[in-house]
């Protein structure tokens, strides 16, 4: 194939915001690194974005396979944007494996950058390709680019004189200087990073810069007019300061923001779990304020969280599906004992390893019900990257006012989706409020009850005139001694439940996302599935459908004012990544015919998937 | 640490103590109370932890702070305890299921990372509370409920398995040897990391007659070793016999003193050698005294220590919140 930019005449549709940009090469091409950096220069260019990485569970898996592709995906607008977007108007491939695997993400008429330079018979094969797809039609639906970006890399890099394979590496930024160029982005930011982060090693830095520069020249020289139409979605849509935040490092923040608002250190406790680890990377950085500690496994992870909340501190332990598995034995005893706790959950697909990169939310009964004998607990699932700030906050005010473990339900997605981030105002926040006691040691019942929380007093060991002890056996009520008396276990089991239940007195009433009132359909979601639900039913309303969302963040206990919607609305629908766990919950709490929109594919809804379905369920409601 | 003057009854709860008559858990207990009150620390500023087994009742019955926690994880759970509040005084007490088999891992890691802990041992050799399955120290051939032909599998020795884990210090000591456990603990207790005590406790109703004299106060002293560091390893009922050294197996032998060329020829114990405590935790009945005491110590940064954790306290406010974000 020829060197140079083939322009395909596919039509050149109107191309109005928001705009997906899918990158797509191995693990080691540096997929999730340009896939970032055009993120910076996105809210450099005051858009609204919103970004989702899928990548393989493989470290590295040998160059050129179908299992070792990388993607990063980014949806930006002038618009707010609440999803990484369905499909891509922009599909980068680095390879046949990338286009292979990839192609089926990119919209009609969409545009594909491909590097040419491993279309040849030892690329093809990897794939398992019997013909170039670059020569055999099967783009002929799309507008395509292609260019041997290693070649042209190389060249570039000429007057540098580094050897081919430190050359080649650049080459990310070679097509990022071209995806620039398409969309009229100056350099600057990702310019001043590359200096930044290479402070020490200069030549890496102009290396990079010098590639990426010649990229973007490659798209001012080649004729590219009939794509030259992205036009750039320019408004700012934030007026105070903002940064880019994923759901893990918003989370991080949030307990930052536990020990900053309590004043006392966080202890935080975990095991290496993908995609969980993130957050422990995360907190670890910090050397004061936050007690990490990397445990021998799971149980140790939770266990030393309990027992550093049993001290007086915040306990946290994080871990995704299996580690929660694990971990169950201590949230009972959590539970037993009456103490706060703090366990997330980055939920993943499964059962077993499953796929441990890939988002699902399927372990929602395992964590309102998942331990044995009676043991509620407050469970607490976030929509958004920003939300899981202001969760772990929520969770902590839970845990101590009602003295019990909190489960917080992210995912896989949630975790690793990126969008611009409005800076709180941290003044504005109130405390975290530690409890005191008043009774001396005398009078000092370890479970007695706060007559309104049914709380217990939370005194940690060093209390002077307080010693006593606690443990997994049944405990009188009051006293806290062992008992095994018949009506004081179930008065126990009671108070437990009662405890937990009472939780949704204090949450304020439910409220509608979007829609009527008296809507056709109420589409009840929870979780990370928030964007792509707000958007489907934002786009049918606008057509004039009459579809209401319903986003629960508290789903044990259920938040008062659902049954209400329940009874008002002549149909609804939960959309979840499981096979309709909270559907089942409903049906069961509320004896409604609650119906169910699953997708348990690895991969975050489409909007245009769901607004089928949801067009479908809301026609048949009518008819 | 204020030294307050304390007796072992300060120690006592309201809670009736539950276990077998003639279990050697009370000795056990009552040795706690008296070595508690010679430390003298407040019993508000002591935590005991524990995890399932008839070991695991400990906390019951001690008017410290206490948790009760679940089986094997003890260790863990006592490990959050420091890494919240270094300043408290923090044991740990289980049995050889707690602390070998179900929670082994977490007496390993415990150990490996020097954690501030005092990890009692209760080892009987038997599993009590489930009414006496062999457990991971009992010896090849013992017939149990799950074994009634005799175990096959080879035991686990506690002493050397602590010090195969990287602890720092490691000691033995006996239910029933009133004056001379108190004397462990202590030193247990002094000792600024993880300390391992192996107590051998008989279980008069599973497993009686487990350690056979050892923990019999007349004839321990032929079945056991008693070391002192810096003092030479010599045992037997006239203290006529001692251990030497073989260089060449890299293994102690036992000598008749008179027949010896020299005392000289009687190793000393050196509780900073890991090779002669490996060599110690080796001796087993029969064949070889049972060293008792302390097998090896050596000082080194415990963990909240290496980390530079301390107190209870905080020290970010909001500035620091707005200054991370």
């Amino acid at each position: 194939m020829a060197d140079t930019a083939v322009v395909s005449d596919a039509p050149d549709s109107a191309r109005t915001p928001p705009l997906v940009v899918r990158f797509a090469g191995d693990s080691g091409d540096g997929i999730q690194l340009a896939g970032s950096e055009f993120a910076k220069s996105t809210a450099d260019a005051k858009s609204d974005f919103m970004t989702f990485p899928d990548y393989p569970a493989e470290i590295r898996a040998p160059a050129g396979t179908l299992f070792g592709v990388s993607a990063y995906q980014i949806q930006f607008a002038s618009d707010e944007v609440l999803t990484p977007g369905d499909k891509a108007d922009v599909l980068v491939a680095f390879n046949p494996a990338a286009l292979t695997t990839n192609l089926q993400h990119l919209k009609p008429g969409g545009l594909l950058i491909a590097d040419e330079t491993h279309f040849d018979a030892r690329g093809l094969k990897k794939a398992k390709l019997e013909a170039n797809p670059l020569e055999d039609g099967t783009l002929d639906a799309f507008q395509v680019i292609t260019a041997d970006v290693v070649k042209r890399t190389i060249e570039a890099l000429a007057p540098l004189e580094l050897g081919r394979k430190q050359a080649t590496r650049a080459k990310n930024f070679w097509v990022l200087g071209l995806v620039y160029w398409l969309f009229g982005r100056p350099l600057s930011t990702t310019e001043d990073w590359l200096n930044s982060k290479f402070r020490k090693t200069p030549e890496v830095a102009d290396a990079n810069i010098m590639a990426m520069k010649a990229g973007h020249a490659y798209g001012e020289t080649v004729e590219l007019s009939a794509i030259r139409d992205f036009a750039e979605p320019r408004i700012a849509k934030h007026k105070a300061a903002s940064r880019i935040i994923s759901g893990t490092q918003a989370m991080a923040y949030g307990i930052a923001a536990i020990s900053a608002l309590g004043k006392r250190d966080v202890v935080y406790c975990s095991y290496p779990i993908t995609p969980a680890s993130v957050l422990l990377h995360a907190l670890a950085r910090f050397d004061a304020g936050i007690r990490t500690f990397q445990a021998e496994d799971e149980i140790a992870a939770v266990s030393a969280a309990l027992g550093a909340s049993y001290a007086g501190s915040i306990g946290i332990t994080a871990s995704s599906g299996p580690g929660l598995s694990l971990k169950t034995e201590a949230i009972g005893l959590g539970v037993a004992v009456e103490l706060p706790l703090i366990v997330i959950d980055v939920q993943r697909g499964g059962p077993s390893t499953g796929m441990p990169t890939k988002p699902e939310q399927s372990d929602l009964t395992m964590a309102i019900y998942g331990r044995h004998g009676e043991a509620p607990l407050p469970v607490l699932a976030p929509a958004t990257p920003d939300e899981c700030f202001w969760i772990m906050i929520e969770a902590a005010r839970t845990a101590i006012q009602t003295m019990s473990p909190v489960i917080v339900l992210s995912d896989a997605y949630l975790a690793n989706a990126a969008s611009d981030w409005e800076l709180p105002d941290i003044d504005a926040i109130p405390d975290i409020d530690w409890p005191e006691h008043k009774a001396n040691g005398e009078d000092f019942e370890p479970f007695s009850r706060d007559p309104e929380t049914l709380a217990r007093p939370w005194v940690a060991p060093g209390t002077p005139g307080h010693a006593h002890r606690i443990g997994g056996i049944e405990k009188s009520s009051g006293s806290g001694h062992i008992s095994y008396d018949p009506d004081n276990h179930q008065e126990m089991t009671r108070l437990r439940a009662e405890k937990i239940r009472r939780l949704a007195d204090r949450w304020s009433e439910v409220k509608l996302e979007d829609g009527p009132d008296d809507g056709d359909l109420l589409v009840i979601g929870w979780g990370s599935t928030y964007g792509a639900i707000a958007q489907a039913v934002k786009e049918l309303n606008a057509d004039g459908k009459r579809i209401s969302h319903l986003h629960l963040r508290h789903l044990n206990p259920l938040p008062r004012g659902v049954k209400e919607l329940l009874e008002r609305f002549p149909r609804a629908v939960t959309a979840e990544l499981n096979t309709g766990q909270l559907c089942s919950i409903l049906r069961s709490e509320f004896l409604k015919p609650v119906e169910c929109i699953s997708q348990v594919t690895g991969q975050p809804f489409h909007v245009s998937d769901l607004k089928e379905e949801f067009v479908k369920r809301s026609e048949a409601s009518q008819s | 640490m204020n030294v307050m003057q304390l007796k072992p009854s300060d120690f006592e709860t309201d809670q009736e103590v539950r276990w077998c008559p003639g279990c050697g858990d009370y000795a056990i207990l009552k040795v706690v109370k008296s070595v508690l009150a010679d430390i003298g620390r407040s019993p508000d500023e002591i935590v005991f932890v524990a995890g399932i087994g008839c070991a695991a009742r400990f906390p019951y019955y001690l008017s410290t702070y206490g948790f009760h926690t679940i089986h094997g994880r003890a260790a863990a759970v006592a490990t959050g305890v420091k890494l919240a509040n270094p300043n408290l005084d923090v044991w740990v007490v289980g049995g050889d299921g707690d602390f070998l088999s179900i929670g082994g891992n977490h007496t390993l890691h415990a150990l490996r990372r020097n954690i501030d802990l005092n990890l009692l041992l209760f080892n009987n050799a038997i599993y009590g509370l489930t009414k006496g399955q062999y457990s991971p120290t009992s010896p090849v051939g013992t017939r149990s409920p799950s074994t009634p032909n005799g175990s096959v599998e080879q035991p686990v020795n506690a002493a050397r398995f602590a010090l195969g884990a990287g602890a720092k210090f490691v000691a033995r000591g006996a239910d029933t040897l009133q004056t001379h456990l108190p004397e462990v603990l202590k030193r247990a207790h002094g000792y600024k990391g993880a300390s391992f005590v192996e107590i051998l406790q008989n279980c008069i109703v599973y497993h009686d007659g487990a350690f056979g004299a050892i923990n019999d106060r007349s004839k321990s002293q032929n079945v056991t070793v008693r070391l002192e560091h810096g003092k030479p390893m010599v045992f037997g009922k006239d203290n006529d016999k001692g251990l030497v050294f073989n260089e060449q197996t890299g293994a102690f032998e036992v000598a008749e003193i008179a027949s010896l060329n020299s005392d000289a020829e009687v190793a000393v114990h050196e509780e900073t050698n890991i090779d002669h405590a490996f060599a110690l935790a080796q001796l087993e009945q029969p064949g070889f005294p049972v060293p008792l005491g302390v097998i090896y110590a050596e000082e080194t940064p415990h963990f909240t220590e290496a980390r530079g954790f301390t107190g209870t306290k905080g020290d970010w406010d909001r500035e620091t919140l707005k200054a991370i974000l």
